[in-house]
């Protein structure tokens, strides 16, 4: 329930890109977004079809692209697939292990078009 | 979790930098921009300031997180009561409506702001930026921020506190660290509330409650305590005041703690 006040700051974050870049539109958005982030993706997809309303982004599209939750063993070393709650090895069974991956919220990429077509 | 330190770069998503340069064209002639920054960056931003005006304050800042009547307010009047004499303290109290929570606190005579956020689900940085305006941090040491009851949404922003604190009632389940992992997984420390009603409860057990949090590779100490025996309350005194020695320390070598960062993150992002 908090996508849309993601969703917007998102849009924030997109607008200072598209002036840095000088774009006249963004086309499309890409996010990257673990199970762990607390984010759902489509309820970040549905606040963007309101979010976007008025913005250099009204017209693009959000992708949105999930991580899956990977950890490795501080005990056995191994990197194992693990789940939203059940983050032990999946080798050796210890708790003992750190994220590597599962947890993003990143704005990966932003596509536009620019003012001027000059671009190499 | 953040956009300035490189930490967001994580072996999954690392090979989204490496290819190619930082501007790629698509095959349409459009201009694909790579950005990878967190998308709560500008919230980000605003909660590194606040915990720079904790940091040069020499004020310790620690977010309460839990569902709502879960107990962090009985909580905050019995640490108040067994702590009053040692650390200077005040409370920023988050909730839809009302100023019942900071009326409770300011009862104890204790500063207290209350954020009422109308229907926002979570405290973000900007609110509690706001409310800081109206405390002397000069006066405190330990500044706590109770967080809207919710068992999601607060634990998905940094509001610039040095601390998680996460309450899990014993009248909840000891099965809600598995259903709800995100916010378990970024306490410091995870107390067991309202441990008083155990003796009633045949379906909670705290060595179960443990087994979950300890699924989701946390570390963290699990502390079992009730507000309405102070008995029950030393542990938890006890890593307070370990906690504030410790931020003193980390304050002294120019440093400070950022929460929802796993303690070996650093070292791991490192490792490149």
């Amino acid at each position: 329930m908090h996508e849309l006040a993601v969703c917007q700051a998102m849009l924030e974050q997109v607008a200072g890109i598209a002036s840095r870049e000088q774009a006249s539109e963004v086309t499309r958005i890409i996010v990257r977004i673990g199970p762990l982030s607390g984010i759902v993706p489509e309820l970040l997809e549905q606040a963007f079809t309101i979010a976007r309303a008025g913005t250099i982004a009204q017209q693009a599209e959000l992708i949105t692209e999930s991580t899956g939750i990977r950890v490795r063993c501080s005990q056995c070393g191994a990197e194992t697939e693990a789940g939203i709650n059940r983050m032990i090895c999946g080798k050796c069974g210890d708790y003992r292990t750190q994220l590597l991956s599962g947890d993003e919220l990143l704005l990966a990429s932003v596509e536009l078009n620019r003012r001027e077509q000059s671009v190499k | 979790m953040c956009d300035t330190c490189g930490c967001n770069v994580t072996q999954g998503n690392r090979h989204l930098i490496e290819a190619g340069g930082k501007h790629e064209h698509t095959h349409d002639g459009k201009v694909a921009v790579e950005v990878l920054e967190n998308l709560l960056s500008e919230n980000d931003h605003q909660a590194g300031h606040n915990r720079q005006h904790f940091d040069s304050h020499g004020v310790l800042a620690v977010n309460l997180m839990s569902s709502p009547g879960s107990g962090k307010t009985s909580l905050l009047e019995a640490t108040i009561d067994a702590l009053n004499q040692e650390f200077r303290i005040a409370v920023i109290e988050g909730d839809l409506e009302t100023e019942n929570d900071a009326e409770r606190i300011r009862s104890k005579g204790i500063s207290a702001v209350q954020i009422t956020t109308g229907t926002a689900c979570h405290l973000d940085a900007h609110m509690v930026h706001s409310a800081l305006h109206q405390l002397n941090l000069d006066d405190l040491d330990i500044v706590f921020v109770e967080n809207v009851g919710n068992l999601v949404c607060p634990a998905s922003f940094d509001l610039g506190q040095h601390l998680n604190v996460t309450l899990l009632s014993v009248t909840e389940g000891d099965d809600k660290p598995a259903k709800y992992p995100v916010i378990f997984r970024a306490a410091d420390a995870i107390l067991i509330s309202k441990s008083d009603l155990l003796p009633y409860l045949d379906d909670f057990k705290p060595e179960r409650a443990e087994q979950a949090i300890r699924h989701l590779a946390t570390e963290v100490p699990v502390l079992n305590l009730s507000a309405k025996n102070s008995d029950t309350l030393d542990d938890w005194l006890n890593w307070l005041r370990k906690e504030f020695a410790k931020q003193a320390a980390r304050r002294a070598a120019g440093e400070t703690a950022t929460p929802k960062i796993q303690p070996d993150g650093e070292r791991l992002h490192a490792q490149g």
